[in-house]
């Protein structure tokens, strides 16, 4: 099982990614659970200056807009 | 397990990139020459004097929104492959350590070109403190970056003109420089929040995994990204703005702009900037009402005060920012960038 955590600060863009992630957990049948972080201090602490930011297992992969899909799966994957 | 295409990794082959952008640069370019006869013959088409008040705000209807709307496609798609070469990490890892200064000109110039959005200003903020990056340097980055925006310089080279654009560029650098410099001089660091000066002290920020090289297809895809994005954000905005400006345009008589927002009345400029303040809107809603105001006798200074305080000091920006900053501190921030919107304001007046 994964931990997947979503960095935003509730922004319409992080819902869409959290829902991607879940998405994309789905066609993989990997088992995750979402996490959405909205505190500004554990966003900074996490390292992430543009939302939404994605952690998997606690290492940072992504930053920025919304993630691209075969790399969303690639993360799960691995 | 896969049905859909992934989007940044095009199959075609670079070659026709290039070709497809160009050809759609010709095509643009052979379309746009072509807007004045196109507006002008679908004024005729309906059933309005073309010298009454309605035909002249529907001839400045038909021409303006297509005129802007080309504009802005060709402009956020170029900006958007030029962002793509930029991005906060490396902004960052670039101001780091700079002194005020060079510092403050180096972050306002990136404030411009690094993606940004301002639902992002709080994390960048502190990964900017946390990695050792000025305060001030820090400020005229966040001062510049919703400042000057491509949206901005499209409307005001398309609606007012390049004489125009170029000066708000130039201005709004230099608010963001000087603002940045001079909270920087204030050394204001004791006036953040607790808990980002102690994010600041123990900074061990881990740094994100270095992307994969980025080939000049998916630059390309990322500016179309971008024009999609802000389409669906501004499209609105822009044609109720126009239209709010077609209507000045076409009704409001020359004389009553020129009594309130005239050069004459030194009171203008302040009370431009006040009312700008706590209005939310982005630079597509404002610059319509702009070029009206203008065409009506309204002093350029005031306007641009007008505009640059609506874009550069909005209310639910402070809001946002009051998480990281005390409330003496962005009234420092307001009172600064305020000042400098102030000036330009003036200055304008006086000059023109």
């Amino acid at each position: 099982m994964k931990t997947v955590k979503v960095y935003g600060p509730g922004c319409k863009r992080c819902d869409m990614t959290a829902e991607m992630i879940r998405e994309a957990a789905d066609r993989l049948s990997v088992e995750v659970v979402i996490e959405k972080v909205s505190d500004p201090r554990e966003i900074a602490v996490a390292g992430v200056m543009s939302t939404p930011g994605i952690a998997v297992d606690g290492k940072l992969v992504h930053a920025g807009g919304l993630p691209d899909k075969a790399k969303l799966e690639e993360w799960l994957a691995a | 397990m896969m049905s859909d295409i992934s989007t940044p990794h095009p199959s075609h082959p670079r070659w026709t990139w290039h070709l497809g952008v160009t050809g759609f640069v010709v095509i643009w370019w052979l379309v746009y020459r072509q807007l004045v006869p196109l507006s002008e013959w679908l004024v005729a088409q309906l059933p309005v004097d073309r010298a009454s008040h309605t035909g002249e705000a529907l001839a400045f209807f038909f021409y303006d929104v297509p005129k802007v709307m080309m504009l802005l496609t060709l402009i956020v798609f170029a900006m958007g492959v030029v962002r793509s070469f930029f991005s906060p990490e490396k902004t960052r890892a670039v101001l780091s350590g700079r002194r005020e200064g060079v510092g403050n000109i180096l972050a306002a110039g990136l404030g411009v070109l690094t993606p940004f959005c301002s639902c992002s200003a709080v994390p960048l903020f502190i990964g900017f403190v946390s990695a050792g990056v000025p305060l001030g340097v820090t400020f005229s980055f966040l001062i510049a970056a919703p400042m000057v925006n491509e949206v901005a310089l499209v409307l005001l080279f398309g609606l007012v003109g390049w004489q125009v654009a170029v000066t708000y560029l130039a201005f709004g650098l230099g608010i963001a420089i000087l603002a940045g410099f001079v909270i920087g001089k204030l050394r204001l660091e004791g006036w953040l929040q607790d808990w980002v000066r102690d994010i600041h002290s123990g900074a061990n920020t881990p740094v994100m995994p270095e992307g994969e090289r980025l080939t000049m297809a998916d630059r390309y895809q990322l500016g179309i990204e971008a024009v999609r994005e802000i389409f669906s954000k501004v499209w609105i905005w822009i044609i109720a703005g126009i239209a709010m400006g077609a209507l000045i345009h076409g009704y409001v008589p020359e004389d009553l702009m020129a009594r309130i927002m005239g050069a004459d009345a030194w009171w203008s400029v302040p009370a431009a900037v006040a009312m700008g303040i706590p209005m939310y809107t982005n630079a597509a809603g404002v610059i319509p009402i702009v070029e009206a105001l203008l065409g009506k006798g309204a002093a350029l200074g005031t306007v641009l005060a007008f505009m640059m305080s609506v874009i550069a000091l909005s209310l639910p920006e402070m809001i946002i920012l009051r998480q990281v900053l005390t409330l003496r501190l962005i009234a420092v921030f307001i009172a600064t960038v305020a000042s400098g919107i102030l000036a330009v304001g003036f200055l304008f007046n006086l000059i023109f």
